[in-house]
């Protein structure tokens, strides 16, 4: 078992920091990699980006927004509990090197994914410009964190409860008229990725994003993570999960996002009923 | 006439005795295995037609060299227990071999009843003696070598690093499989489905190994948890590698990327490994679709095809770009498949796939083809017939046109030399990879093969490790 030694709710009990025991991996990843997680034996395998880690303590931390039946159960895990299986590093470490000017850009619980790689480009003598977004200020995550981990951090919401009233697009907008920026690294919901990309190829500054779309193996074996990179297909687990942004096809990733739409609900529902039902109880 | 020719023409008449099977209509629906198993009487039986030759072929035709006519003498006397002993020292793994063997090629094909009627049936002989030994056996162990207290890695627990690591621990040294998934057994597991190869089964297989003192450690994907130089640092003095071929090939076709478009190792992991057909009572799902396409001809494409069948599918439909003749598939499974009502299009490819606005696949548009010259590997390669294009409807494409090499291991280890498709470089003897104290073996150095072609190098790699450890590289 790979135990659980923190855990920390967030965004109103939606999204979940775990920190586990697992120090082969720790020792061994880099910013942008990511583990699969399964919490039991009847358990899907589900893969989630690697927050940050701690060699020396032997510990990984993931943070996971609850979704469906899968995220759910982790969420009932408790400290001192954990996964029995946590597998990785898997995918390809991102590119860090010295290029001047660098934006992360991060949504929802993507900011989780950009946290190692902002701090990682701000430690390789980057100048790190970082936007992060939610819906609204309850649901913004890692402010603190991405405050140090950058030089100078821009926080928006949807709906204006905090920080600047709107999209992190908006916030990026302004900057990219502002200076010349190298190099954009944007991680959150694909629809966030999606627009980051569209906007910085009219400025023409080559953008990276991490993708997670569906996979089982997280080892090349399946292919259900494939996507379409440039008219080329791509698995996400072996040749990503970071690609160019301007190349990605979004809106199939989209639509194979919801292949198990159906399922999820179904398994979802029969869980969160059984939840109710203990607590009534 | 002798009262003795009268038992000896009675043996050469004597009709296989065939191994009870669910009827194709219920085990179309259930994913419980097919063929039911022999009684001691007609495993019995059926021994008693092997003629005991002297010079036998089908020792010969086993990759891994196993004493057919000893062990079935045995069983023919009803000392089963020593049956199974007698297959141990060639074959750790019997009860897998007897149901997934392509025996018609390899022992039974070289049987001299075979060349009259019928050969004796010596897989469903090999798994009687593996299950009469699961079921009713002493659980006795092999003799084991005294310890030699050298360290031996494996990498993967497929039957390619399961054959290494049970030879060597019967060699005496200390023996720990390094396993990517979260459980042993590979392509036993994740690949072959539960109706031909019990889960089970192959988990007491493992459990023998680890009786004999092998140790198992799960989730370790070596190249990224831990690499080879690791392991030499930890003290291991020579790696197998055993990590199987990996990466699924698609058709690069149009549409391939609709939902509903799954690979064959994609879909079988999910209801084998996963066992998303226990769906919702396990969390991972599976697609149910009603009418599916298989494409490829070989093994896994008839898993897969006899699979979807099992979860539900009105129709399933193989599509196979030659003829009947070249499809690779182990006559067994093509045989059980069509019983069980796959439709077999033959000598059709698809061209492209057709989606809804949802992105959802809804049919497919195939080519007929004809049989031209012989290609690269003997076989009439497929010509597309001009003009023959035709739609068939499909809501579930499941692609099985074989594998390429996973580079994940290899790029982490620059040192092992490749050939020019990405699998590793092997001495086809001793299984010798170029950088010293690493053998390879199985689908990683061959490209995707069968269970006992991956046993057969693992069979040479250990005897070749063994006399490194002794004698030196």
């Amino acid at each position: 078992m790979f135990k659980i030694v923190k855990r920390e709710e967030m965004s109103q009990g939606t999204v979940v920091l775990n920190e586990i025991e697992a120090p082969l991996i720790a020792g061994k990843a880099k910013p942008g990699q990511f583990v699969i997680l399964k919490a039991n034996d009847t358990g899907e395998r589900i893969p989630l980006t690697m927050a940050y880690t701690d060699a020396e303590k032997g510990i990984i931390a993931v943070i996971y927004q609850v979704v469906g039946k899968s995220t759910a159960l982790f969420k009932t895990l408790k400290v001192g509990e954990g996964y029995q299986d946590v597998i990785g590093p898997l995918g390809k470490p991102t590119h860090v090197e010295k290029l001047g000017k660098v934006v992360c850009v991060g949504g929802g619980t993507g900011v989780a994914v950009l946290h190692p790689i902002t701090r990682a480009m701000k430690q390789a003598g980057n100048h790190v410009t970082a936007i992060i977004g939610a819906r609204t200020k309850d649901l913004l995550i890692l402010e603190e964190l991405m405050k140090t981990a950058s030089h100078e951090l821009h926080v928006c919401t949807d709906d204006g409860s905090y920080g600047r009233h709107g999209f992190v697009t908006h916030a990026l907008k302004d900057i990219l008229d502002k200076e010349k920026i190298d190099l954009v690294v944007a991680i959150g919901p694909v629809p966030m990725m999606k627009f980051v990309s569209k906007l910085t190829k009219d400025y023409n500054v080559h953008t990276l994003v991490s993708l997670n779309p569906i996979m089982v193996d997280g080892t090349g074996m399946c292919g259900g993570c494939r996507v379409s990179v440039g008219g080329k297909n791509q698995f996400a687990c072996v040749d990503g999960p970071e690609f160019d942004g301007h190349q990605v096809d979004f809106d199939e990733l989209m639509m194979r996002l919801q292949a198990y739409c159906e399922e999820e609900k179904m398994c979802h529902n029969e869980f969160c009923m059984l939840e109710e039902s203990w607590h009534k109880k | 006439m002798s009262v003795e020719t009268t038992a000896k023409e009675k043996k050469q008449k004597k009709n296989r005795v065939q191994m009870p099977e669910q009827p194709p209509k219920v085990r179309a629906r259930n994913f419980i295995e097919v063929p039911t198993g022999y009684t001691s009487e007609m495993a019995r039986e059926e021994a008693s037609r092997c003629l005991q030759c002297k010079n036998p072929g089908c020792v010969e035709g086993c990759p891994v060299g196993v004493d057919i006519p000893g062990f079935i003498k045995l069983v023919h006397e009803g000392e089963f227990t020593q049956a199974i002993r007698h297959i141990w020292t060639m074959n750790s793994l019997p009860a897998v071999c007897g149901r997934v063997c392509p025996q018609e090629s390899q022992c039974e094909g070289q049987c001299v009843l075979g060349k009259k009627g019928e050969p004796v049936a010596i897989g469903n002989l090999e798994r009687f003696a593996a299950d009469w030994e699961r079921a009713q056996g002493t659980g006795a162990l092999p003799p084991k070598a005294a310890a030699s207290g050298k360290k031996v890695a494996v990498v993967g627990a497929g039957p390619a690093g399961l054959t290494v690591a049970g030879d060597l621990i019967q060699k005496g040294h200390d023996v720990t499989v390094f396993e990517a998934f979260h459980k042993p057994g590979g392509v036993l597991l994740y690949g072959i489905p539960e109706f031909r190869l019990p889960k089970e089964i192959v988990a007491q297989e493992v459990n023998f190994l680890e009786r004999l003192g092998v140790k198992v450690e799960c989730n370790a994907v070596v190249g990224r948890t831990i690499t080879l130089d690791e392991l030499f640092e930890q003290g291991y003095q020579a790696i197998f590698l055993g990590v199987g071929a990996g990466l699924p090939k698609f058709m690069n076709i149009p549409g391939e990327n609709l939902v509903g478009i799954l690979s064959a190792n994609e879909y079988l992991t999910r209801a084998n490994l996963m066992k998303a057909y226990l769906f919702p009572k396990v969390d991972t799902p599976i697609p149910h679709g009603k009418e599916v396409v298989v494409l490829g001809g070989g093994n896994v494409a008839m898993d897969s095809a006899r699979t979807a069948l099992r979860l539900g599918a009105d129709r399933v439909r193989l599509v196979y770009r030659r003829s009947r003749e070249e499809m690779p598939a182990r006559a067994a499974e093509a045989h059980h498949a069509e019983e069980e009502g796959i439709e077999f299009f033959l000598l059709t490819n698809p061209v492209r796939y057709l989606g809804n606005e949802k992105g959802r696949l809804t049919g497919m548009e195939c080519i007929k083809m004809e049989l031209g010259e012989p290609d690269a590997s003997g076989r009439r390669r497929p010509v597309a017939v001009k003009g023959s294009e035709f739609k068939i409807d499909c809501d579930l494409c499941i692609v099985a046109v074989g594998t390429g090499a996973n580079p994940l291991l290899t790029s982490s280890t620059p040192d092992l030399k490749l050939n020019k498709w990405g699998y590793i470089d092997t001495d086809p003897k001793t299984g010798k990879t170029k950088k010293k104290g690493v053998w390879a073996g199985g689908d990683i150095v061959t490209g995707s093969a069968t269970v006992i072609l991956a046993m057969g190098a693992g069979r040479g790699a250990a005897n070749s490790i063994h006399d490194y450890l002794n004698f030196g590289w």
